[in-house]
């Protein structure tokens, strides 16, 4: 296996390297399958080939827990909280926005297939040009004066959401030498319960980069992985305005008995 | 009429959360100085020691009576609705602070906690665990994940109550003393 390898941002090693790492955990995970085990359906929180995953991961086995009383039940979010223009991310400042326009549209579900309603999606992402906003974000490609990147909804009755933005672009980061993120856009989610709380990346149909990423890459369950991938949707796509792309999501659980009221979410059945 | 779906995979949070997920007034639960407020305060550290600067935490809770309340508006707080959730990010020195209020026990006989939700730049996928408030040590005692835990680790989620009146719980996601994480979904 040849030097420790060193939790850092250094990029210390180069794509050779950490790809041949994401190709030994991979086959190791096929032999593994192979021999009966159970497909894994969530990323591995020890990978090292995402370097700043190694000093942050748990050594000890998460402990089972059975939930109880608060986290049967998850915090409450309405229009209050989140303006419907929110979901909008090109309507934000003076002008519009460069790049690709696309509406990415969804529906959030509960392990049972229940939609999840009146519950808050928060997205962020890179601009057109693969930069982010924050200050920490040294890449050398230009800001868009007319993006913020960061949008929010509620989902309606019927679980879902819908977003109108700009594709973002891939991009570049430290993890190793010439380390490049597959164009995503971060999500976060709550379902009815605490223990469905989510945070996860959305990524676009055929990025020749998913190969190459370890953040892709360590859900190591292609069926896994491709969860994460958006479909194109040309029934969506509106003519000379917006690509159309869908994704949902599903949460786990839930482990709480519902009733029937609950059933119909917050919006209750007369919207 | 229900079908069983397999979950859509987490993800890292990532080094940019910080201008997206946290918001003005996310650690006030309750107003700072109203009556009864405590500070749940803590540093996150990595598996070197290292105070960990992006890291954000999220907390769900009963309220002081033990009640799960179903209130909107933790996103623009109103100053007087107590919403029961929180979320703050670990600052320069990977240190949070909350502002809230003792959550009451459920039931009776019940060991009050809080429910955390833990995201890092880093860290894979979230991590959940529990801060308990350290009084009641005959319902400490009777926990059913408390006592599902070796004495060493059972301490990594009890807050320590500090002279000023607030809680004081460190989380470490690796090493001596790493905090006990939970899983929900799995069996027994």
């Amino acid at each position: 296996m040849g030097e420790p390898v060193k939790s850092s941002d250094a990029a210390a090693d180069n794509q050779a390297i950490v790809s041949r790492e994401i190709r030994d955990i991979e086959e190791g995970y096929r032999a593994a399958l192979s021999a009966g085990q159970p497909a894994e359906t969530q990323p591995r929180i020890d990978y090292a080939p995402y370097r700043s995953s190694i000093l942050r991961h748990p050594t000890k086995s998460l402990h089972h827990a059975d939930p109880e009383t608060i986290e049967l039940y998850s915090p409450a979010f309405g229009h209050q909280d989140v303006h419907a223009l929110e979901s909008n991310l090109t309507i934000q400042h003076g002008g519009e926005p460069l790049g690709e326009r696309m509406v990415l549209r969804g529906k959030v579900l509960d392990g049972d297939g229940r939609p999840v309603a009146g519950q808050l999606v928060e997205i962020w992402q890179a601009n057109s040009a693969g930069r982010y906003i924050h200050k920490r974000d040294q890449h050398p490609a230009p800001l868009d004066p007319n993006f913020t990147g960061v949008g929010r909804c509620i989902t309606g009755p019927d679980g879902s959401y819908e977003f109108l933005t700009i594709k973002p672009g891939a991009y570049p980061w430290k993890n190793h030498l010439n380390a490049w993120r597959p164009a995503h856009i971060h999500f976060s989610l709550f379902g009815t319960e605490f223990t469905q709380r989510i945070v996860t990346q959305m990524y676009f149909p055929g990025d020749q980069l998913f190969p190459l990423d370890p953040i892709y890459q360590s859900i190591v369950d292609q069926d896994a992985r491709d969860r994460l991938v958006a479909r194109y949707n040309h029934d969506l796509t509106s003519p000379e305005w917006a690509l159309g792309y869908e994704w949902d999501i599903v949460l786990t659980g839930p482990k709480r008995t519902w009733t029937e009221n609950e059933a119909y979410g917050e919006q209750g059945d007369n919207e | 009429m229900s079908r069983s779906l397999i979950p859509t995979p987490g993800q890292t949070v990532g080094p940019f959360f910080g201008y997206a997920l946290p918001f003005a007034k996310g650690g006030e639960l309750v107003p700072p100085g109203s009556p009864n407020s405590v500070q749940l305060h803590g540093t996150v550290y990595d598996g070197n020691g290292t105070p960990i600067p992006d890291a954000l935490i999220e907390i769900w809770q009963a309220d002081e009576n033990g009640n799960v309340v179903s209130e909107t508006g933790s996103l623009v707080r109103d100053g007087y609705t107590f919403t029961g959730w929180g979320r703050i990010p670990a600052g320069n020195t990977g240190k949070y602070v909350f502002t809230t209020v003792n959550p009451g026990a459920t039931e009776p006989g019940k060991a009050p906690f809080f429910a955390v939700a833990i995201f890092a730049r880093g860290l894979m996928n979230r991590l959940f665990t529990r801060v308990y408030l350290p009084e009641d040590s005959e319902a400490l005692e009777k926990d059913a994940l408390l006592s599902s835990l070796e004495p060493a680790r059972r301490k990594t989620l009890i807050a320590e109550r500090l002279a000023d009146g607030s809680l004081h719980w460190d989380i470490r996601l690796q090493g001596e003393d790493e905090t006990v994480f939970l899983d929900f979904n799995s069996e027994a």
